[in-house]
């Protein structure tokens, strides 16, 4: 399969466009081509890159728990611009959060950056927000030469990703410039007629400098979206940079999010994860560790019941020296919901003296609930400190009795067991405001949960 | 009325008989001390007490207070006044013992229909019960047990039990694991609780602990059944014969 002749090729291309989606969306691009804003070349190779694969199935690895063929009945139409009772809707959207932490609320509406709902007023210097698509529009080279190269990737959802991004934020950060307040970058889905969504953002954050970005997606409750999120950042040396994503009620029925993310050297970086309340998710993410002695923490938690579906598919690669890279996520599940963690890290030859070390835990609430984990480790060098573990398992009945013999009931006594349980990826957040709303996100989920 | 009449008590785990008709009244303000060798069924009489799931109750009736006691789930009979001291005090991780500790209060309170303590309250009375233990502020502020030694477990459950308040204390085998000066300090939490309202039930295999803690009554339990109940003395005789001689009646 992997020599052929050009003709062959072309044939490829037919057999595996075939399912209803996979028609539709190759009927979205024959009418979208041409007015998609930036070169043309770009969003064509990429195109061409979903038409010789189709869709992500379960006999594709990488995606082998979330089959986006089996998952994805029809592809919804192209969004198109958000009218005055969509962005009415939005006005509100993000904001209990976005204040709770202090942040510079950006806000997007199906799909679409909205300046006029967005907090643009006094950027500190060096630091400026933009719209993706007046940058590919204007053929603003550092865009049109930075998307998709941060950490290549041959990943097909994400190849979709560059074939259609509509718009999507485009932050840059001068060297040295620390931001006094954090960016919430607030994606609602507004829900007006299901449609498909496809976002760019690109983060070009400069040495030394200092950054907090809280993405979050949520929507108007039912909408049938199918969301398709992407996220380059590139990040200097000496920076120290939080990313938090977090992925609510209304992110969409099928919600699939990649970060790229290529971190310099001696850098701090945070990544976290929160999912609860959507349908299907699915958040990979391809982080490379490029200048040595950067000290990273990846985590996250999710909280799923019903029939939700949650993968994480994690690709950690250590290129340079002495990185340290912890990764934990949690998950607990309920009814019939399902958890999936494929984590992988590499470490190139060259890459001496790293460490990294990789956990996935899933608690089990329901025998019905199911969780998936593949941990694996690629080592090319030879001088290193890695190792994973992953557990899925239900409460421990030993300590809820202990708890019940103190008086705690029964719910409350499994409430902070979960609680407790979470916490452990959750108290990796260095920012205080954000760690206790999460907290109360986690507690009210409980509460919900009765 | 007595605070706990356990009458013809047996009691299965996995299908095996452990407790065989036993019998046991303990009054208000009284400590009992039930003695006997490995497997005659101490821990299990514990656990039947406090209702742990997996020990199923097949004949016999206990009453605490005149209440029927088996009726009850476990968050109730504590709620109650019941307390379990555990042989090993589980470790809770990510669970703050203050947040453990102020949970548990206050869940017990909600159920006998009284307010919730305040903060400072809870705060002050804290502070006085982990002094007399020993206890520092590090240790409160961690999760549950963990990393303490064996002894801090131990004094963890004495002060547990001083703030919690219950009316039955049932210490199973508090003495195991704990060198002499761990036993002094959580024998001594033990005493300063005793009060004319208050009962303790002392489980132990050895007779050592009831130096510290002297009981009123004291029960040879061999077989799942009290087969002797003497004074304070009887826990001499048998640390100085030890349990042969009841073993071999039972054979």
């Amino acid at each position: 399969m992997t020599v052929r002749a050009q003709g062959a090729v072309q044939g490829a291309v037919q057999a595996a466009v075939k399912t209803a989606a996979e028609q539709q969306l190759a009927a979205s691009w024959q009418q979208a081509k041409s007015r998609l804003p930036g070169p043309l070349l770009l969003r064509a190779t990429a195109f061409e890159r979903f038409a010789a694969a189709g869709l992500p199935h379960r006999r594709v690895e990488e995606w082998k728990y979330t089959d986006l063929r089996a998952l994805m009945r029809d592809a919804k139409p192209l969004a198109g611009a958000p009218d005055a009772e969509a962005k009415a809707r939005a006005r509100t959207a993000g904001e209990a959060l976005a204040s709770s932490i202090e942040a510079r609320r950006i806000v997007f509406v199906d799909g679409a950056f909205m300046p006029d709902l967005s907090d643009l007023h006094g950027l500190e210097a060096g630091l400026t927000i933009g719209s993706l698509a007046q940058a590919l529009a204007a053929g603003d080279e550092t865009v049109t030469t930075q998307v998709g190269k941060t950490v290549p990737s041959e990943d097909v959802a994400l190849a979709l990703n560059t074939a259609f991004m509509g718009d999507g934020v485009v932050i840059r950060i001068a060297p040295g410039v620390a931001l006094a307040r954090p960016i919430a970058l607030v994606f609602f889905n507004s829900g007006a007629r299901p449609a498909a969504v496809f976002t760019r953002s690109l983060a070009l954050i400069g040495n030394g400098a200092r950054a907090m970005l809280v993405e979050s997606h949520e929507g108007a409750n039912g909408a049938d979206d199918q969301v398709n999120t992407a996220l380059e950042l590139k990040v200097g040396d000496d920076a120290h940079v939080d990313h938090i994503k977090i992925t609510g009620k209304g992110a969409g029925a099928l919600h699939v999010s990649t970060l790229m993310a290529a971190i310099g050297a001696r850098v701090r970086f945070n990544e976290f994860l929160f999912t609860s309340g959507a349908s299907v998710v699915r958040n990979q993410l391809f982080v490379r560790f490029e200048g040595e002695g950067t000290v990273a923490g990846i985590r996250g938690a999710s909280l799923l019941k019903g029939r939700e579906h949650a993968d994480t598919t994690l690709v950690v690669e250590h290129v340079a020296r002495a990185c340290t890279s912890r990764e934990i996520f949690k998950s607990v599940l309920d009814g019939e919901s399902r958890s999936v963690f494929q984590g992988r890290i590499t470490v190139a030859p060259q890459a001496q003296k790293t460490d990294a070390k990789m956990s996935a835990h899933a608690l089990l609430l329901s025998e019905t609930a199911e969780a998936d984990s593949k941990p694996e480790l690629e080592i090319y060098a030879d001088d290193v400190q890695c190792g994973h573990g992953s557990t899925a398992g239900a409460l421990d009945q030993d300590l809820l009795f202990y708890l019940k013999a103190r008086g705690i009931p029964a719910k409350e006594a499994e409430a902070l067991l979960i609680q407790a349980f979470i916490g452990e990826a959750v108290e990796g957040l260095e920012h205080a405001g954000l760690r206790d709303a999460l907290i109360d996100q986690v507690a009210a989920w409980l509460k919900a949960r009765g | 009325m007595p605070l706990l009449e356990i009458k013809n008590l047996h009691a299965e785990v996995d299908g095996r008989k452990i407790l065989n008709g036993l019998d046991l009244t303990v009054e208000k303000g009284s400590v009992h001390a039930i003695m006997g060798p490995n497997g005659s069924g101490k821990s299990t009489l514990a656990h039947v007490l406090a209702g742990k799931d997996g020990y199923e109750v097949t004949e016999g009736s206990v009453r605490f207070d005149g209440e029927d006691l088996l009726a009850l789930e476990p968050d109730a009979r504590a709620a109650n006044g019941l307390f379990l001291a555990f042989q090993y005090p589980l470790e809770i991780p990510g669970v703050a013992t203050m947040t453990f500790l102020r949970t548990a209060i206050n869940a017990q309170r909600k159920r006998r229909g009284e307010a919730e303590l305040l903060v400072p309250d809870f705060m002050r009375r804290v502070r006085e019960a982990a002094k007399h233990l020993g206890i520092d502020q590090d240790m409160l502020r961690r999760g549950v047990n963990v990393g303490f030694s064996g002894g801090e477990k131990k004094r963890n459950e004495v002060l547990q039990m001083a703030l919690l308040e219950p009316r039955l204390c049932v210490l199973d085998e508090t003495d195991s694991g704990l060198d002499i000066d761990a036993l002094k300090i959580v024998a001594e939490g033990v005493n300063r609780l005793r009060a004319p309202e208050r009962a303790f039930v002392v489980i132990t295999h050895y007779q050592r602990l009831l130096n510290h803690i002297v009981p009123d009554v004291v029960h040879v339990l061999s077989r799942g059944r009290i087969v002797r109940t003497g004074g304070k003395e009887l826990a001499l005789e048998l640390e100085a014969r030890g349990y042969a001689q009841y073993q071999e009646e039972m054979a």
